[in-house]
């Protein structure tokens, strides 16, 4: 009976006040707490009501998606034109514009590859070996020469996927070296150690732009009369030997973090130095650093867009070739802000994933 | 007695590819071998294409006349001068850039990351969109971006954008009055630079009196009115000269006061931007970092909210923030780089154009290496002192 009335009165709810609770009371503690938030609140409100509508009506009311230039000179808002206009040389470059369908459909593998590999419940001995696969399947899409594909030589490989190449197989043949390099550093050999600090340091110290320079005008120097190597393999090899020096050093964070006790175990399991790293202390130091190797696949994907500078058709240059054409000079924001979301979506889309990741790993 | 000498035996006849020692040395050997081997085979085709195209060698050309143009010199400079005046130039035009992009950086990246933990919805997440959106996109599209707004959007001298009297803004650059030459700012400087060496040995009387006594010395805002009074000090006793140097149309162009081109302005608001959103993630890292019990610790022994602040919270938040914020300031210097593809002539560019110049690329793309190379070394020792005398005493 007694226990009867006492639920009776647990159950009769008293309510927060109306402005304690929804919209209101959402307001009232993210905005409107004290003098300073609510003046800050005000201003801001101002500011954005001041820039937002111009924009909207610049980006979206007065613009024109799909006219010729002329048109474009006489409007008052954006001019997409451009982008629309010469989307299909912004992305592909000078591929041969029949064939276009093939680096569409190698951007579509891609994108089912890392959609499919975005769990971590699906990393396993068998996507490890599916990834080298499609990127060969990628690159045999792209290149052609066999089955019914026409030939495309890599020099007219341009735009996005000329930016992607250098990205992706960057990345992959930087990671192992990294990783020797890491190694190496951590040595208790002198020579070993001494030579990969100083690689390691040499390398952090320059900027990407100086590694460029040397693999297009020195390069050419240092090999025998008679070879010559293609002007993307340059870019590309300078892109390896400046991402591993990175690679290496977020390789060492991980190597380090790994306690003391677990090297002395493997020793004391009669393990040798190749057994020691294989089985014990990289698997463990390279899944604490899969954050910070994130951040580099990032950095790496961005700096591609500096190979602009020694002549190559990335991504930044056709983009960069459109606006040099004397119908579309002029429109520069309209057709960097659309690169510039390209950029975004993939470095965003990393950035979240790292960060997922970093949560997923620490708990 | 018989097994015993067995095993020592034993142990004797380990085979060298079995004994870590041995086989270390016999890996470093090899190793080295091979760098050298590297090394000679780069150096003698190296030599060998030299000798074929015949393109001189040496750092002879550093004497000889550049002639070539460099807009925006600190030091003067002409066509008719040495290419080492010429890349001398383009030092002082990137310490320019990184310098003032530094300072800029820190103040943006600083009042972003203090705003990207803001309590109010809308402050914090502004400071994270700015973040986000200035993050993800390539510093050099962000660049040309600028670079192409400045061109197409500003006027021509003629029809100048004139927001405040005297600030002039075109197409052609920004201009700014500037304070006429005048015998007082000569002495200003060594005022000012008075007021900093007396507020040291200030803070050393003052750190020795506490020790002894207990009793503090408000030595920051002592410091703060002698550095502004004693140049203010200087000025009113030399005459308090007020004549400014404004800009002026002259021809198709502005002249006077203090100007700087687009470039220089793009090439500036992109690496601050850029690099400020990483430095905003930094400063909120290392707020963040400092655990609220440090706060309620310290306050608990009865410390006022600003000692809190400068005598807790400060220096365990700047030991986690400093080594990554300088790790951000070598990258703009670094960044600055790609000054050469808009236009703007930082060193990296002006050693282009020598190399173009004189074909001695080597020496070219070795200098500008070497140059990057000292800056990144001595940075990094500075930091590396910095660490050792910052941190953590552990048990």
């Amino acid at each position: 009976m007694e226990t009867a009335t006492i639920s009776v009165a647990a159950t009769e709810e008293i309510k927060p006040p109306l402005t304690g609770i929804g919209v209101i009371g959402w307001a009232r503690k993210n905005l409107f707490s004290g003098k300073f938030n609510t003046v800050l609140t005000l201003l801001i409100l101002f500011a954005l009501v001041k820039t937002v509508p111009p924009f909207i009506r610049w980006a979206f009311v007065d613009s024109l998606w799909s006219s010729e230039s002329q048109a474009c000179k006489e409007a008052a808002g954006a001019c997409w034109s451009v982008v629309t206009n010469n989307f299909r040389f912004i992305l592909f470059g000078f591929y041969p514009y029949d064939q276009q369908w093939r680096p569409i459909l190698a951007i579509a593998l891609l994108v089912a590859f890392v959609i499919y590999s975005h769990s971590r419940r699906r990393w396993n001995k068998n996507l490890l070996i599916a990834w080298p696969l499609g990127l060969a399947l990628m690159g045999i899409i792209m290149h052609g020469g066999i089955f019914f594909l026409p030939e495309v030589e890599t020099e007219k490989w341009s735009g996005i996927s000329l930016t992607l190449l250098l990205a992706i197989f960057g990345l992959s043949a930087a990671y192992p070296l990294g990783v020797i390099l890491a190694l190496g550093r951590r040595s208790r050999l002198p020579a070993i150690k001494a030579l990969s600090v100083v690689y390691i340091e040499l390398i952090r110290g320059v900027p990407l732009i100086s590694m460029l320079f040397m693999a297009s005008v020195m390069l050419p120097l240092f090999l025998p009369e008679g070879i010559t190597i293609d002007k993307i393999l340059r870019a590309q090899v300078a892109i390896i030997l400046f991402t591993a020096a990175y690679i290496a050093e977020v390789v060492r964070g991980g190597l380090q973090a790994i306690p003391r006790g677990q090297y002395e175990a493997a020793e004391a399991l009669g393990l040798s130095y190749y057994q020691k790293m294989r089985l014990i202390v990289l698997p463990q130091a390279l899944k604490t650093v899969i954050p910070p190797t994130v951040s580099i696949l990032i950095s790496a994907f961005k700096d591609t867009s500096l190979v602009v500078i020694i002549g190559l058709f990335d991504l930044l240059k056709t983009t960069h070739v459109t606006l040099s054409n004397p119908d579309w000079m002029g429109f520069s924001n309209e057709a960097y802000i659309f690169t510039a979301m390209i950029y975004f979506v993939g470095c965003f889309f990393m950035s979240n994933f790292s960060r997922r990741l970093e949560a997923q790993l620490k708990t | 007695m018989n097994q015993a000498t067995k095993t020592i035996s034993q142990t004797h006849h380990i085979p060298f590819w079995r004994d870590p020692a041995k086989r270390g040395i016999v890996l470093q050997v090899v190793a080295l071998l091979f760098v050298l081997m590297l090394g000679y085979y780069v150096f003698s085709n190296t030599q060998a294409n030299l000798r074929r195209q015949s393109i001189a060698t040496g750092f002879g050309f550093f004497g000889k006349e550049a002639g070539f143009e460099i807009g925006e010199p600190m030091i003067s400079y002409s066509a008719a001068d040495t290419y080492a005046r010429a890349l001398l130039v383009g030092v002082l035009n990137t310490v320019k850039v990184s310098f003032a992009g530094i300072v800029l950086t820190i103040l943006i990246g600083l009042f972003v990351g203090i705003a990207r933990l803001s309590k109010n919805w809308l402050v914090s997440n502004l400071a994270k969109g700015y973040i986000e959106a200035l993050q993800n996109v390539p510093v050099l599209l962000q660049l040309f971006f600028w670079y192409g707004l400045f061109h197409n959007a500003l006027p021509l001298p003629r029809q100048s954008i004139n927001p405040l009297p005297g600030v002039f803004i075109n197409n052609r650059g920004f201009y700014l009055p500037l304070p006429e030459a005048h015998p007082a700012y000569k002495w200003m400087a060594p005022a000012l630079l008075a007021a900093f060496v007396i507020s040291y040995f200030l803070k050393r009387w003052s750190r020795t009196r506490q020790d002894l006594t207990g009793q503090t010395f408000p030595v920051f805002t002592s410091f703060m009115c002698l550095s502004i009074g004693m140049p203010l000090l200087v000025w009113l006793v030399s005459g308090a000269p007020t004549g400014m140097d404004l800009p002026h149309l002259r021809g198709f162009n502005f002249i006077g006061g203090f100007s700087f081109s687009p470039e220089f302005g793009a090439l500036l608001i992109g690496l601050v931007l850029y690099t400020s959103a990483f430095v905003a993630e930094i400063v909120r890292a290392g707020i963040q970092a400092v655990s609220h019990g440090q706060t309620e610790a310290a306050a608990s022994i009865g410390l006022r909210p600003k000692l809190v602040l400068t005598l807790v919270i400060l220096p365990q938040a700047l030991r986690v923030i400093i080594p990554p914020l300088t790790n951000q300031m070598l990258n703009l210097t670094k960044n600055s780089s790609l000054a050469i593809a808009i236009g703007y002539p930082d060193f990296v560019a002006v050693a282009n154009t020598t190399i173009n110049q004189t074909g001695q690329a080597i020496e070219g793309v070795a200098l500008i290496m070497v140059t990057y190379l000292v800056i990144s070394l001595v940075t990094s020792a500075f930091m590396n002192w910095y660490n050792k005398r910052t941190a953590l005493v552990e048990r």
